[in-house]
């Protein structure tokens, strides 16, 4: 298998996560864009090897409020998927969801949206997870998509966290979204486990 | 008016009047002031694990609660605080997301603020004030020259403590 040292990673193995990046969010965006009949760009996936000191700063800073969305993988590939979007672009996609319709003009989140949201997050996770799963040949099973609006500091303690065990750096595929608008924006980020991360890089032959 | 020192995730730093410290968006890591009333030394820490001995890699040891409050407190007996006048106050340590489960490492909140407990009650210094647990993010403030610590929490009012 092989083995992934954060700190020695070379640009073969950054290539190859970064176009799981590219496949994953590109099926998951697509989702969504059809999900919201709305058109929804991404951009060039990033691979990002971070300090925890920097991860809170990720998405607009660590106070920003975000709206999270988290699915724990197991099976072939064990970690975690996130998907993160500004709380006021997550109200626009609930929005565009319910077909302009909004169950209050408030800045908090009805029953209805809330459930909506978590419906938007399990649909393009899931869409994330079966195009890698097919890419790689590998069975992934996800948990129900659990969600928590808060600042993204502490949303993001939690993947954090589970890197914090193996080493002082995180690993992240990260992938921006968002409409010509710029109404609809947001990131997914899938953190596999370290072995998980050799696991794919072998399923694909490195 | 003083600066404001910025405490990052698994670090720590330590504060004179008339500055301040603060760490921003505490999810289930810990945030731990250590503080000498009377001489007005303070210093704090945000520890995301509970236990370096388990884990292979522990270079940072800020990462910790074990040796991150070890290590803060050896940085403010160093500026001058006094030993037997430390008090210390924590917040942090929620659960983000409403896992149904049993799965051990999603209850880590729970078990850094033991951790950080059983440290500080190692070291013979008495927890004054937290807000600890539940399941939302806090960002906090402590300012040495008054002794007090603000809690922000999302759609919440200020706390102090």
């Amino acid at each position: 298998m092989a083995e992934v040292k954060l700190d020695e990673m070379n640009h073969m193995q950054f290539d190859v996560l970064r176009e799981i990046g590219n496949i994953g969010a590109g099926n998951a965006t697509t989702a969504l864009s059809q999900m919201l009949s709305a058109k929804i760009d991404m951009k060039v996936p990033k691979i990002d090897l971070l300090e925890f000191k920097e991860l809170g700063e990720l998405i607009g800073g660590a106070e920003n409020i975000v709206v999270g969305i988290l699915l724990t993988l197991q099976d072939d590939i064990d970690g975690m998927m996130m998907f993160l979007v500004e709380k006021k672009a997550a109200k626009s996609m609930v929005k565009l969801l319910m077909g302009g319709f909004s169950t209050g003009e408030d800045e908090d989140f009805s029953e209805m949206e809330l459930s909506a949201m978590q419906e938007i997050g399990n649909i393009i996770a899931g869409a994330y997870l079966s195009s890698l799963s097919a890419l790689t040949n590998m069975k992934i099973t996800s948990s129900v998509p659990y969600m928590a609006i808060d600042m993204a500091g502490a949303i993001l303690s939690v993947p954090a966290i589970e890197f914090g065990k193996i080493s002082d750096k995180a690993l992240l595929i990260e992938t921006e979204f968002g409409d010509v608008g710029e109404e609809v924006n947001g990131y997914f980020i899938l953190i596999p486990t370290l072995e998980s991360y050799g696991q794919i890089l072998t399923s694909l032959g490195l | 008016m003083g600066t404001m020192i910025k405490v990052g995730m698994a670090d720590l730093n330590v504060c004179l009047p008339p500055d301040s410290i603060t760490t921003l968006g505490l999810g289930s890591c810990v945030g731990i002031v250590l503080y000498d009333p009377a001489k007005k030394v303070s210093g704090m820490a945000h520890v995301m694990l509970p236990d370096s001995s388990r884990i292979r890699n522990h270079e940072n040891v800020a990462k910790f609660a074990d040796t991150g409050i070890q290590e803060l407190y050896n940085r403010v007996i160093k500026l001058g605080a006094n030993r037997s006048a430390l008090i210390a106050k924590i917040a942090g340590g929620a659960q983000m997301f409403a896992f149904n489960s049993n799965n051990e490492m999603l209850k880590v909140g729970i078990r850094n603020v033991e951790a950080v407990k059983s440290k500080l009650a190692s070291l013979h210094i008495p927890v004054v004030a937290e807000d600890t647990g539940l399941n939302y993010g806090r960002t906090i403030e402590f300012y040495p020259e008054n002794g007090s610590l603000l809690v922000k929490s999302v759609g919440k009012p200020v706390k102090t403590l």
